[in-house]
């Protein structure tokens, strides 16, 4: 099964879509089959034939009926798209938020997502986490979405279309998938060097389970004295400039909330696996994972590295 | 035959210095000169954008490929789009109704033969510019830094803040300078098709091709001038302190997007409309059988060109527009297939009944028929806003395109270099090559478009140097990335067909084809002044009326 399928929906922005899919795709092969066929036909049955006398053919300078004919009929299938697509545009755009709704704000960065629950307190970046759906009693998710750079688009095909992150143009979008799993997706709008990995994955979860990741979210970083001379070597350089870790000095917001960098399966916005080895190469050389990206190499020696990755391994 | 009117220089070389030749293609003024100028200019781009697309297949063969850099790559997308639309298919569709214009409308020349040179060359220029960029611009990057801003340059990427150093202005500079070049050949076009037919050809009876070349300038002289103010507003926020498309001073990204595709929907018609130009001329020919429908053909015609300037924000369906503005956008985008799918139904009718001879520009113009109809039709599914939430951005958008530049316009493109190729160089090509360019193209190209729209249907955006390999899109972008192999030969084979032919193709004749529009009455190539007495018609088809004296069209128009 294809994680990225657009005729794989789970969430009803994109059953809608799906479903006026089939009727545009329906429309457009009765098209294609019957001008195909007029077109093989044609180029069959009048071929010059190796017995031919030489004479022109009968000059047809056009026939008003036939042109009437196929003027009209494909103003109506147009008027039947046209209608079926309005539809589905006000059923999307205009749908009336549900009390029951999570609000989150995206906002794109070059090249990782920033995610803010502003009713839940949460924080936290490239790995989102929205609760199931229930068709009877939804519970969608809300999705505002900002930008704090250049142009970005969200888009996690089975969930919904894309809607794009613009600078000074705040949009919105929503989902409410009716299936738990892990759905992928990444930016679909040239931002940059990295744009290519700028991965986006969304946790669907039950209730109960995004409820307890929300609780554990909001949890200030764990406090571990046997990483302490990391926390000191990241609290010193320049790391705190631009990461944030809740409960400590570090309150940058430049780059991504690290307080439970290790409640994530990845790194980098899904860039590399989620490992010590990986940990310690995107931080001591972040142009080997993804080059271009804004993590600049801190320069730390051998020792260094060891315990600021050592200190970030505890931050769940 | 005299050869002081030759296309090229002559095959007598000893007789002239070679300075004198050139210098004499320099400074010309003659619009098959001028013509010819511009296709040989295209062509040339033709190849160095096609090199530059192999390049990203290559790199895009399997996922997490490292034959180029990110960096690179993006240059590359920027380059290549860049490259083909403004040096490539304007200069050629430019060249074509440069050459073929006052020859099929019976004049002796251009109007404004000066601008017409110096619209050449603004635009030749403009070229140059771009790919100064490589070694001229200063950035992060260090030496070597064309623009990677992609072809649309969405604001605030272009800002100073994200695009430092200068590769942005060469893109900049380069389109602004181009731009006036095509201004200035659209105001001659216009003027020459007003004012200097010949005799007896009132507008209903001239050849479509001068009527799709005259809705074309149009377009351009609509189009362009947005694109111009664009690239001056950004200018001025890059050097002057404008903050138009700066939104971190409170500028707007969204209005260089309005900007810039009122310029760019408009275009591609403008791009295309050339196409439907050869196809009219050269379906009718090797069908035996006049064009079905004219005035329907010329009023579907103009109806593209005024409906095209209004279905522009079709390309910013995602960008988070009202749901009112999204759904007027439908509807345009929707209405403009009814004239364009009019066009395939008369061209299909034009075949109907007729004796159609499988010629090297009819194979292509048979090619165009299936593809564009095919491209259409993906248009139809783009153009249905919210399947474009899916769809928008994605390789199938990019599959799509390239149905309609490659399938529809580059394929009419090669039918007419084929069919006025004996007029132009009077030899005819190599049929054999022809056909082998044809074939392989035909696979190739269909290898390459028809799987891409796969991946974006699973998801894959536009843009992206490497991909995951968890997302099932590794089997499709291997089988595009083979066709561009296939695609590469048949041009191998075209441009061989080209100068081999103009050297040894037997002579062609004045009218090689048994056709019927004005430039088959004169030699090939032919005169610098064209034709030796004004012509005068009486109908649409003048030379059938000649070989038809018993059954002339005006008989019946």
């Amino acid at each position: 099964m294809n994680p990225t399928n657009i005729f794989a929906p789970v969430s009803t922005p994109a059953d809608s879509i799906f479903g006026l899919s089939l009727f545009v795709l329906g429309v457009t092969a009765a098209i294609f089959a019957v001008v195909f066929s007029l077109l093989v036909y044609s180029v069959v049955k009048f071929r010059k034939r190796n017995d031919d006398d030489g004479r022109e053919p009968p000059q047809l300078y056009g026939s008003n009926q036939i042109e009437l004919a196929w003027t009209v009929i494909p103003v109506l299938i147009v008027v039947a798209l046209f209608v079926a697509t309005a539809r589905v545009i006000a059923s999307i755009q205009r749908a009336v938020p549900s009390r029951n709704a999570i609000e989150v704000i995206a906002i794109g960065h070059q090249f990782w997502w920033e995610y803010r629950y502003p009713g839940l307190n949460v924080v936290t970046a490239n790995e989102l986490h929205v609760p199931l759906s229930d068709p009877d009693h939804p519970t969608p998710t809300l999705i505002k979405l900002l930008s704090a750079d250049t142009d970005h688009s969200f888009w996690v095909p089975r969930l919904a279309g894309k809607t794009d992150l613009i600078p000074n143009h705040p949009n919105s979008t929503w989902i409410d998938p009716h299936e738990t799993g892990l759905y992928l997706g990444q930016c679909a709008q040239y931002c940059g060097t990295q744009h290519a990995k700028m991965l986006l994955r969304v946790y669907v979860q039950s209730r109960d389970e995004f409820d307890r990741w929300i609780q554990e979210q909001g949890q200030p970083a764990v406090l571990n004295d046997a990483v302490s001379q990391g926390r000191r070597i990241f609290e010193t350089t320049a790391c705190i400039n631009c990461h944030t870790v809740a409960g400590t000095v570090a309150n940058g917001r430049f780059g991504p909330d690290l307080t439970h960098l290790m409640s994530r399966d990845t790194l980098a916005a899904g860039a590399v696996a989620n490992t010590p080895e990986n940990l310690r190469l995107w931080i001591g050389n972040p142009e080997a994972i993804k080059p271009g990206s804004l993590m600049p190499s801190m320069g730390l020696n051998e020792q260094d590295l060891e315990a600021v990755t050592a200190y970030l391994e505890t931050l769940r | 035959m005299s050869t002081d009117s030759a296309v090229w220089p002559s095959t007598g070389l000893a007789s002239r210095p070679l300075v004198d030749t050139l210098h004499e293609w320099i400074t010309t003024v003659d619009h098959k000169r001028l013509g010819i100028l511009y296709m040989a200019y295209a062509l040339l781009f033709l190849v160095v954008g096609g090199i530059e697309a192999a390049i990203m297949r290559v790199q895009l063969l399997r996922p997490h490929n490292d034959f180029v850099s990110p960096q690179v790559f993006n240059r590359l997308f920027t380059m290549h789009g860049t490259t083909m639309i403004f040096f490539v298919l304007m200069p050629l569709a430019f060249g074509f109704a440069n050459y073929l214009v006052p020859l099929m409308t019976g004049a002796r020349d251009m109007a404004f033969p000066r601008l017409n040179a110096f619209s050449f060359w603004l635009t030749a220029f403009g070229g140059l510019l771009l790919y100064f960029s490589l070694i001229g611009a200063n950035g992060l990057y260090g030496a070597g830094n064309a623009p990677d801003v992609g072809w649309f340059a969405y604001a605030p990427l272009t800002s100073k803040t994200f695009s430092v150093g200068h590769s942005t202005d060469f893109w900049t500079l380069a389109l602004l300078v181009s731009g006036f070049g095509s201004i200035g050949t659209a105001i001659n076009l216009i003027t020459t098709i007003l004012c200097m037919r010949c005799p007896g050809m009132t507008l209903g009876k001239m050849p479509l091709l001068a009527w799709l070349n005259l809705v074309m300038s149009g377009m351009v002289i609509l189009a362009v001038s947005p694109l111009t103010a664009a690239q001056l507003m950004l200018l001025v926020d890059r050097y002057l302190g404008g903050h138009f498309f700066d939104t971190q001073a409170g500028g707007s990204a969204v209005i260089w997007m309005h900007f810039f595709w009122i310029f760019g929907h408009p275009e591609v018609y403008v791009l295309v409309l050339p196409a439907f130009a050869f196809a009219s001329e050269i379906i009718p020919v090797f069908s035996r059988k006049a064009i079905f429908g004219y005035p329907v053909m010329v009023a579907a015609t103009i109806c593209i060109g005024f409906v095209a300037m209004s279905v522009w924000a079709h390309h910013m369906f995602t960008v988070g527009l009202s749901s009112n503005a999204n759904t007027f956008f439908v509807l345009s985008t929707m209405a403009i297939a009814v004239p364009t799918g009019i066009k395939i139904f008369n061209w299909l009718a034009t075949m109907w009944g007729g004796k159609i001879e499988f010629k090297t520009p009819m194979l292509f113009c048979i090619g165009f028929l299936f593809q564009f109809l095919i491209a259409g039709l993906t248009g139809i599914m783009l153009g249905a806003a919210p399947f474009d939430w899916q769809l928008g951005s994605s390789y199938f958008v990019v599959a799509h395109f390239h149905y309609v530049i490659v399938g529809g316009i580059l394929f009419t493109t090669f039918g007419a270099f084929y069919y006025w190729f004996p007029k132009m160089s009077g030899k005819m090509y190599s049929e054999a090559l022809g056909r082998l360019h044809f074939w392989l193209f035909l696979i190739g190209f269909h290898l390459t478009f028809d799987f891409m729209h796969i991946p974006g249907m699973l998801g894959m955006p536009r843009r992206i140097y490497t991909y995951e390999p968890d997302r099932g899109w590794d089997i499709w972008n291997l089988v595009v990335s083979i066709g561009v192999v296939f695609q590469t030969l048949g041009i191998g084979f075209f441009l061989t067909n080209l100068i081999w032919s103009y050297f040894r193709g037997r002579v062609a004749g004045s009218d090689p084809w048994d056709a019927w529009t004005l430039e088959w009455s004169t030699t090939s190539p032919p005169p610098a002044y064209n034709f030796a007495s004004i012509p005068r018609v009486k109908s649409r088809r003048p030379l059938w009326d000649l070989k038809h004296p018993d059954d002339p069209d005006w008989k019946y128009e």
